[in-house]
């Protein structure tokens, strides 16, 4: 997205050239990645397995290569600052990072423990932990869990505790690699509502890296497309829906949407079609293609 | 074989379940009454949220799990007087996680290790492994350690390894999570020519794309009980029901549904079908 005042703005992420290859791999897990994401954004980066969306997440927060052993090539900036120059617990109030699987982040025996372990770490004052504990919790919809454990609850649940979790260091920027992955229909749909809000309320950066299009269409300002470790192709939601081939280009599944305004499209006149969503493509199919005279034929 | 698009599915009754009901220790009614007949030969989905007693009706077909009230009948045996190797070698059960199932040192090893424990003899073991091997594409790895395989080279050695017990029936466990969009389509359509072989395919899944583009029948589950039993039609056709089930329809079904009032069917499960429909006028009654 370009800067609407034009004026020289502090991106939320900042990336020059990044090549990443990880200890006793030969290949660059990340082959030469320049990409820049402005404060408030939601960004989707689509690809298929191995295409280099999970190290990329990685290198937003600097577990790769703080935690993670490899050699990074080229600058990774959060909010102005080298990641190489920012020790993890800085990093970590600046980007928070939410993985795939729930299980994989929560260890402890009550949801509050889990939301509050982060800031307990950098020795926030108590009052301070439970209010952002508070905040945290009903952010992701989940107020009044606190003396629940993280095990007895539901996948969507328990993600939503994770991204609590990350919420309550007060992170600038929420990056969240595959974070529906594990979970049933209903409880994708809980988490991306929350992604929404996050974005719409709270003026969130967000960074999402999906295999799905579905979701990525429907809620992002602007999507990456990644392939062998690079940026092959960018573009608007609406471009997408527009363009499907670019998606399967990298080995994703276009929206069912976009594959029907696709078909239509090949088989009706001047059809322009581009839905995103299903009233919208429910009043462009009446109109257009349930007309008096025409009656649906092309 | 004759390849067809799909087996037809016999008469058959191979696996059929009477008032099933389980209960975990510690009370968790897990099933609460489940009636259910699968015929040789269907291909079968079994659909539902997280915790609905999929997984779990799923384990007590092969005894996995056995029955805390009710019956399983298995080709036409009861079940309860069936061992789970006897049973193993009429149903296969492919976990969702294939690590919870991969344990030798070389892919080759892995697939072996059913038919040689069911004491097959050595041909037959042979003939059965490469059978598996060549279904599930896996000659290029066989001779690696499966755990050093990418997740969907792990998965179809889990597969691979439960094909080569010869089953009637092959159930599979989310089979696709985790994989993108080519590893799917891969995967499916090795699994739609078991299906066409004339083995019984049980899918567990939440992917209703999944279930439109494969099963001949669906099942939905909610909170241990069977709540459709229908062609996937049915299932599409009735969206409260998907919804109060924890799942969410897809938009094909979803856009058919708003233009139900143009003649648009309500059970159509593709964008082409839709398309057809719109483009060809059949929705056009004004």
């Amino acid at each position: 997205m370009s800067d609407r005042s034009g004026k020289v703005q502090m991106k939320a992420l900042s990336m020059r050239d990044v090549r990443f290859k990880y200890a006793r791999s030969e290949e660059w897990a990340l082959d030469g990645v320049t990409l820049d994401i402005e404060k408030g954004e939601f960004v989707s980066i689509l690809g298929s397995n191995s295409s280099g969306k999970s190290t990329l997440c990685m290198l937003t927060n600097g577990l790769a290569p703080h935690a993670l052993q490899g050699t990074l090539e080229g600058s990774v900036e959060v909010f102005g600052r080298q990641t190489l120059g920012l020790s993890v617990a800085e990093l970590a109030t600046k980007v928070g990072i939410v993985f795939q699987e729930p299980d994989s982040q929560l260890f402890c025996m009550s949801v509050e423990e889990e939301v509050a372990f982060g800031p307990e770490n950098l020795a926030v004052p108590r009052e301070e932990i439970r209010a952002r504990v508070d905040w945290a919790l009903a952010l992701v919809g989940m107020r009044g869990y606190n003396d629940r454990s993280p095990f007895s609850l539901s996948g969507g649940q328990k993600q939503r505790v994770a991204i609590a979790a990350a919420l309550s260091m007060r992170p600038e920027m929420l990056v969240l690699d595959e974070p529906a992955y594990a979970l049933d229909p209903l409880g994708r749909m809980e988490l991306y509502s929350v992604l929404r809000d996050l974005r719409q309320d709270y003026g969130m950066t967000i960074v999402l890296a999906e295999r799905d299009s579905e979701e990525a269409v429907a809620f992002s300002d602007r999507i990456l497309l990644m392939k062998h470790g690079r940026i092959v192709d960018s573009g608007m939601p609406r471009d997408f829906a527009q363009e499907p081939d670019r998606l399967r280009a990298v080995g994703v599944v276009p929206t069912q949407l976009s594959e029907i305004s696709e078909m239509l499209n090949s088989r009706i006149k001047n059809g322009n079609f581009a839905f995103l969503r299903v009233e919208e493509a429910a009043k462009g199919i009446i109109e257009n293609c349930f007309s008096k005279k025409g009656g649906g034929r092309a | 074989m004759i390849p067809r698009n799909r087996a037809l599915p016999s008469e058959e009754k191979i696996i059929s379940v009477r008032n099933l009901k389980f209960v975990y220790e510690g009370g968790v009614e897990a099933l609460r009454g489940i009636n259910l007949d699968i015929r040789s030969g269907e291909f079968l989905a079994i659909v539902g949220g997280n915790g609905s007693g999929k997984t779990t009706l799923a384990k007590n077909f092969n005894g996995l799990l056995r029955p805390t009230g009710g019956t399983v009948r298995v080709a036409d045996k009861p079940a309860s007087e069936l061992t789970v190797a006897q049973l193993s070698r009429i149903i296969g059960y492919a976990f969702q996680n294939p690590d919870h199932q991969l344990f030798c040192a070389s892919v080759e090893e892995e697939v072996r290790f059913g038919p040689v424990n069911l004491g097959y003899p050595e041909d037959e073991v042979k003939a059965k492994v490469e059978h598996a091997i060549e279904a599930m594409d896996i000659h290029s790895v066989r001779a690696l350690p499966p755990h050093s395989l990418r997740l969907s080279e792990r998965r179809r050695v889990s597969i691979a390894s439960v094909i080569a017990m010869d089953p009637r029936v092959i159930i599979l466990d989310e089979p696709t999570t985790g994989l993108d969009a080519g590893e799917t389509k891969a995967l499916m359509a090795k699994v739609s020519q078991l299906n066409r072989e004339g083995r019984t395919v049980v899918l567990i899944t939440h992917d209703m794309r999944l279930v439109a583009e494969h099963a001949s029948r669906v099942v939905v589950m909610s909170d241990g009980r069977i709540v459709l039993d229908s062609d996937p039609r049915g299932a599409f056709a009735d969206l409260d029901l998907l919804r109060n089930c924890s799942l969410v329809p897809p938009p094909v079904m979803l856009l058919a549904h708003s233009l139900a009032k143009y003649g648009v069917p309500r059970d159509i499960i593709s964008p082409q079908e839709l398309v057809m429909r719109i483009v060809l006028g059949k929705g056009d009654v004004r």
